[in-house]
């Protein structure tokens, strides 16, 4: 079993340019006037967020190549974590309780990383997989976590900062707006980190685990760091979707959304977060476009996904790295 | 607990970690030999349950309805693995999980349409739909005991195939030497698709036997699925040995758990689990 290969790690400069020309387009979205912005507006919001808990993946993923098929579960402890420490009649406090919800996640997930790191391969796939719905059951069954039914967040975090209100997030333009300031910040980061020393020895031990342990490095160490950067990250992701949607449910921490997270990467295209971006963009617009199109969505979406794995198994960037290879040979 | 208590948990236990391995041995089967990991394994446990239904209201058979659903699910798996699965043997792990995921969204969606939504009781045969006495109000149910039994024949069966049989033989060399065993001439495909189709029905038989104990419902794979892989990883992948032991266990670990830990009893297995890797990362039978 060869292990994942990573799509262009180094971005061509068209990629590039296409992704500069997206992100201006997002930000001039909320410009155009139109009597459904509200709608797209959220909707956009939530490919965003979607966009952000891909990327966090994609570090697991593309990068270190573990693939995880309980990623979801670091995005739900963090929504979670909003629901329980937004009180009942005043909002919570951004600036504390972002980070409180995304460490928390991210110690999660190096609790649980300690144990499922170690394992290798298919084993990984399928721990990390029966983690998650460890956790899953944990709120499920327990009616003083929510239960099956959840729990709701009465209000979107405050943002005000020593009585500047500048940033108003119950304000859907402004929440659009904060959701497109961290998944630049945090995509930026990402690239930064791919190129750092402790990306490379990431990707080192995609290609080759054995190697880099002969050279000296510690890969458990490595490994695990990741885990908990990526949960760290993936609760970042689930903070801002419990406060854009404002309640949470178990099922944000279920198999299908870790699943789901996994399709946005590859179907993008793994390995440099731009495709994961893409990826989550492109996965839910398709979602939309077979849920409203017949109640037999399921049909369209599973074969859809057989369809990419089949033939486009290095996503849509991919697709676009073997177009212009082609054009460098001619 | 008293002894008639404790004796029907234990029945229980060992009527849901044989049930369990049912999956779980077509699952490590598949991977052990071909190398695939099968998300969709759970769904072919849903599709058995709603076939056992099915038929069983078409033949007015419990019996005859399992027989006639075996062939079906033997086909399914056969004409699965020759269009599907067998391109997959050498791609990544994660191509095909994504591929057997897509898979889970296509068979509930087959099944919507087929059966609908709704949620579906099966009779328990006659001949068997009576009690044992244990004390003056307890009692335990026979068909229970006859799943039981059924899984522990089709174990003692799946262990003479694999060990015994001139065919086994060559699964066996198959899953060793892939190379070594065509370059003998062995039809390798063909053997694959004997496992393949193999393991499809044993799924399928498991769904179809608990459809009267357990009503047929949508969604009811992806739960069982998951206890599969955790049987299947305490065991160690691959190992067909290793699948009964473990499920035995996580039958224990659950049945009990929820008798005497309740509040925890959904984390129970999963703690188990992470004990099992702690000190064996690669399962207990590892192969």
């Amino acid at each position: 079993m060869s292990s994942p290969k990573a799509t262009l790690e180094m971005l061509p400069k068209g990629v590039q340019a296409l992704l500069a020309l997206g992100a201006v387009a997002l930000a001039a979205f909320p410009l155009i006037p139109s009597d459904s912005s509200d709608f797209y507006l959220q909707m956009l919001s939530q490919m965003m967020i979607l966009a952000i808990f891909a990327m966090s993946l994609d570090l697991l993923q593309g990068v270190t190549g573990l693939v995880s098929l309980g990623h979801a579960a670091y995005f739900g402890l963090a929504g979670y974590a909003l629901a329980f420490l937004t009180p009942a009649d005043v909002p919570v406090s951004l600036w504390w309780s972002l980070p409180v919800a995304a460490l928390g996640a991210g110690l999660a997930a190096l609790v649980i990383g300690f144990f499922v790191v170690r394992t290798h391969g298919i084993y990984f796939i399928m721990v990390t997989m029966a983690f998650a719905q460890m956790v899953f059951f944990l709120f499920f069954d327990n009616k003083e976590l929510g239960g099956s039914d959840g729990l709701y967040v009465n209000f979107r975090p405050d943002a005000s900062l020593f009585g500047w209100t500048g940033i108003d997030l119950e304000n859907k333009t402004t929440f659009f707006y904060f959701t497109l300031a961290m998944l630049v910040s945090i995509y930026a980061f990402l690239r930064r980190l791919l190129f750092s020393p402790f990306g490379r020895v990431l990707a080192g031990i995609r290609v080759n685990e054995h190697r880099m342990r002969a050279v000296g490095y510690g890969t458990f160490g490595y490994k695990l760091a990741a885990f908990g950067l990526a949960g760290t990250l993936a609760g970042v992701a689930g903070y801002l979707w419990a406060a854009q949607t404002g309640f949470v449910n178990p099922e944000l921490m279920g198999f299908h959304m870790s699943a789901h997270a996994i399709m946005m990467v590859i179907l993008g295209g793994m390995g440099n977060f731009a495709g994961a971006i893409v990826g989550a963009f492109a996965f839910e617009y398709v979602m939309h476009f077979f849920k409203d199109l017949t109640k037999h969505w399921q049909l369209l979406m599973g074969s859809f996904i057989v369809l990419v794995v089949v033939f486009a198994p290095r996503g849509l960037l991919g697709l676009g790295e073997r177009f212009m290879k082609k054009k460098d040979v001619a | 607990m008293d002894f008639a208590n404790f004796l029907i948990q234990l029945l229980n236990s060992l009527q849901y970690g044989l049930l369990l391995f049912m999956l779980a041995a077509g699952l490590t089967l598949i991977f052990g030999i071909m190398g695939v990991v099968n998300l969709a394994h759970g769904s072919f446990y849903m599709l058995g349950a709603y076939l056992a239904w099915f038929l069983a209201s078409q033949f007015d058979s419990l019996v005859l309805a399992i027989v006639v659903g075996t062939l079906i699910a033997v086909a399914l798996g056969w004409a699965l693995e020759w269009l599907l699965f067998r391109h997959f043997y050498h791609r990544d792990h994660l191509d095909q999980v994504l591929l057997t995921f897509g898979l889970i969204y296509i068979f509930e969606e087959v099944r919507s349409i087929l059966w609908g939504d709704d949620v579906h009781s099966v009779a328990v045969p006659e001949l068997v739909n009576w009690s044992i006495p244990l004390t003056e109000n307890l009692s335990y149910p026979v068909y229970r005991l006859v799943i039981s039994a059924v899984c522990v024949a089709l174990a003692l069966g799946l262990y003479f195939l694999i060990s015994k049989t001139r065919l086994g033989m060559k699964i066996r060399a198959g899953a060793f030497n892939r190379e070594m065993t065509e370059a003998l001439g062995i039809n390798i495909r063909l053997i694959h698709g004997v496992v393949f189709a193999l393991g499809v029905a044993l799924a399928a038989i498991a769904g179809m036997i608990a459809s009267p104990i357990s009503s047929v419902y949508p969604g009811m794979g992806s739960s069982v699925l998951i206890m599969c892989f955790v049987v299947v990883v305490i065991g160690g992948i691959g190992s067909v040995r290793g699948a009964l032991v473990s499920a035995l266990l996580v039958g224990l670990v659950d049945t009990f758990g929820k008798v005497l830990v309740p509040q925890i009893a959904g984390m129970a297995v999963y703690m188990l689990m992470a004990g099992v890797l702690l000190y064996k990362p690669e399962g207990l039978f590892k192969q």
